[in-house]
């Protein structure tokens, strides 16, 4: 491949981490790639689009950061093993993942049902997570060291009138990365749960109604970069969503079911 | 030869995720993650090949993981843990030659050896390497310049290529393999046999003659001088010292004991005489003495601690010591890489002609105290060349330094070693990859030169020509210079 970076040798005095992107083309994921690229990082990058991945590759590798790129559907998920053996072998081991693919495809409307789409988002969302987790949990119990970080959102906090399936399958998530957290910790290995508000990026426009406190992707990347140092839980970013989704978990169901949103 | 496929089958159906393991270097200053799998016997060895190739991956021989960079790390990938063929297969007290698996520690060898009167002829700094180690590196020992590398003292050894073959070599049998495996860092085959000569011993104890030396011309000089009259030769080279005082140290030659001069022979041969003692005058357990150095191992600690050590050394005298206390002065200590704290340490050997082993070394002596990142130890000592493909040896002398790693000093340290290369390398010097961590590829091409690198490249493309064999270090070094 002719955009491969320079070789990029772990040395006592040039020390690196190794770590992988699922979801990585566009939106938060690219924004974590570039992010992470500037921490003496190496960088596996998977997403469906091979253009928009090597393009970003092509992107971080000119600023003298090292990425690869790794055109992969989350749905395949048979091709799990095989691409992540692939990707820890080129990579030359592997420190942290980030699983980052998602999709949100609402309804079109609070009285509409799509079953098509929410089975998708629940495959993209929750099953791809699963299915690349479950071999990473494997390696990082076993090697008694590394770091989990998904990204879910904060409609996983509570099931809303407006898209059922995409607060399943964040909810799904983050019950998932909790019960990984409860298993890993005592092994070593640290599980990060990101939970974004709303973000200026394609998925924007899936929302539906008002969109408050929308942060740039960049600004998330960066929570989550500080999260991971610190080894932080469950982070939500912008912050204010802790206090948001706080009030409205507790939100009585009486009140609850009569809101519009 | 070729894997029996009833177990291969088995070791498809193993769980790679759960081989996954985090490995470090001996100085702690660098971690990788491999797949770790255990050889008991040969046969493992051919699957882990067959694996190997079957899955894309590569694989190193990795024994009890002591050397200070990346030779026995293969991050990413499959780490064969030798340390499960530890057998001494055959051992001749009449004529003192010994047949071991690679994954025998040189601990265990002299422990058989000594009792009968006999002592391996070459052996490192710590007795806890494998003898698959010490032959992928070429070790050599305190009397370099009298009796060579550890290869020097292989009579035969066996090993299995990527390929599936077994081979014997020996320096009349396959002698281009013999002397290019010794020393090649395990990228052609995987040694699985050895039989080595050991050597004849009267008594226990080694005579030393230690004496202080002023300056690094005196410390050099004595090196020289000294050697022909002693069996062993060692210098400490006190690394903070400044000025005329630049070099100081103190040398310890150590001489055999011949038959008769030791009248206690009997006693001094017994196991329990060679064992290093647990505590420190007694008292002090000395598992526990890394905690107590750590305070210390910083610029100023360091300058005091090597201070008051020439003030001790100033004292010249002649003293009997066991061969282990003699030889394994990096056991002395339990854990003592550890005091080194978070960043862990590294080490910078270079070897040097004697001609030119003096202005190098005070140039690059002044340098790391000029940028404010010295070394802690320096240790010095004679060699002469040898004849195996990749060596590091020299008419002249080397001087090993450890260096603290931080945070904080990573990129200072970096850029001095980058000049320390290239002042050795303008010096006539080489370098010993079982040691520096931050050789580059062009470092180590200019000092094999071309005709070496292809000689081995062409040796790998015969014995390996799918590239199996593959280590952090090869990838740092080898992977992409020669043909």
């Amino acid at each position: 491949m002719s955009d491969s970076p320079k070789p990029a040798h772990r040395t006592p005095l040039t020390p690196r981490r190794c770590g992988l992107i699922i979801g990585a083309s566009g939106g938060l994921g690219a924004a974590l790639a570039k992010k992470l690229a500037g921490q003496e990082t190496s960088l596996a990058l998977v997403a469906r689009s091979k253009d928009k991945l090597d393009a970003l590759c092509r992107q971080i590798n000119a600023k003298g950061g090292y990425a690869l790129a790794y055109p992969h559907d989350v749905c395949d998920y048979d091709k799990v093993p095989d691409l992540l053996r692939k990707i820890v072998a080129d990579l030359g081991g592997l420190d942290f993942v980030i699983y980052a693919a998602g999709i949100n495809l609402p309804p079109g409307g609070i009285d509409r049902y799509n079953f098509e789409n929410d089975r998708l988002m629940v495959e993209v969302n929750l099953i791809g997570a699963m299915a690349w987790l479950t071999p990473v949990a494997e390696m990082f119990q076993a090697a008694g060291a590394g770091q989990i970080v998904g990204i879910g959102s904060v409609a996983g906090d509570r099931g809303r009138v407006g898209n059922p399936g995409y607060n399943t399958s964040k909810a799904g998530l983050a019950t998932y990365l909790e019960a990984l957290r409860n298993r890993l910790t005592r092994r070593g290995v640290h599980v990060l749960t990101v939970k974004p508000g709303f973000m200026n990026t394609e998925m924007l426009k899936a929302a539906q109604g008002a969109t408050p406190f929308v942060i740039e992707p960049e600004k998330a990347a960066e929570d989550i970069f500080k999260a991971m140092t610190k080894r932080k839980q469950v982070i939500y970013t912008a912050s204010l969503w802790r206090w948001i989704m706080l009030a409205i978990q507790h939100t009585p169901s009486f009140i609850f079911r009569r809101l519009t949103f | 030869m070729s894997g029996n496929p009833e177990a291969s089958k088995a070791r498809t159906s193993m769980n790679l995720y759960e081989t996954f393991t985090q490995l470090e270097n001996f100085g702690h200053s660098l971690t990788s993650s491999c797949y770790r799998i255990r050889a008991t016997n040969t046969e493992d060895i051919h699957e882990a090949f067959q694996l190997a190739k079957r899955l894309g991956l590569t694989v190193t021989a990795r024994g009890t993981g002591i050397s200070y960079n990346d030779a026995s790390l293969n991050g990413g990938n499959i780490v064969l843990d030798m340390t499960g063929m530890d057998r001494i297969l055959d051992w001749d007290p009449a004529s003192g030659v010994v047949r071991c698996e690679a994954g025998v520690t040189l601990e265990d060898l002299w422990k058989r050896v000594e009792p009968d009167g006999w002592w391996p002829p070459v052996v490192s700094g710590t007795m806890k390497t494998t003898l698959g180690g010490c032959l992928g590196a070429n070790i050599h020992g305190k009397n370099n310049f009298r009796v060579g590398t550890i290869g020097e003292h292989v009579t035969e050894f066996t090993a299995i290529l990527p390929t599936g073959a077994r081979v014997t070599c020996s320096p009349q049998k396959n002698a281009d393999l013999f002397y290019a495996m010794i020393g090649g860092l395990g990228m052609l085959g995987v040694f699985t046999t050895m039989t080595l000569q050991m050597k004849r011993i009267y008594s226990g104890l080694i005579e030393v003659d230690a004496w202080h030396v002023k300056n690094l011309k005196h410390q050099l000089d004595s090196l020289l001088e000294h050697a022909p009259d002693h069996d062993y030769i060692v210098g400490w080279l006190d690394t903070t010292a400044r000025g005329r005082s630049l070099g100081r140290g103190q040398i310890h030659a150590g001489r055999n004991l011949r038959e008769g001069e030791d009248a206690q022979a009997q006693e001094t041969m017994k196991l329990t005489y060679q064992h290093l003692p647990d505590r420190l005058f007694g008292v002090m357990p000395k598992a526990l003495l890394h905690y107590f150095m750590n305070p210390f191992l910083n610029n100023f600690g360091v300058r005091l601690i090597n201070a008051a050590k020439y003030m001790t050394a100033l004292r010249d005298h002649t003293f009997r010591q066991s061969h282990a206390g003699f030889h394994f002065l990096l056991d002395y200590v339990p854990d003592w890489e550890r005091s080194f704290g978070r960043g862990g340490l590294i080490q910078y050997q270079s070897f040097l002609p004697k001609e030119t082993a003096e202005n190098a070394w005070r140039e690059m002596l002044v340098l790391s105290h000029r940028r404010g990142t010295p070394s802690y130890l320096g240790v010095t000592k004679r060699h002469r060349p040898d004849k195996f493909l990749l060596t590091h040896a020299v008419d002249g002398f080397s001087l090993a330094m450890d260096f603290k790693v931080s945070d904080g000093n990573r990129a200072t340290l970096g850029t001095l070693l980058k000049d320390f290369d290239r002042i050795v390398l303008e010096a006539g010097g080489r370098f010993y990859f079982a040691k520096n961590s931050e050789t580059s590829a062009e470092t180590a091409r200019a000092f094999l030169g071309e005709g070496v690198i292809a000689k081995f490249k062409k040796l790998k493309q015969r014995c390996d020509p799918n590239n199996l064999l593959e280590s952090d270090l090869y990838r740092r070094i080898f992977k992409d210079i020669g043909p």
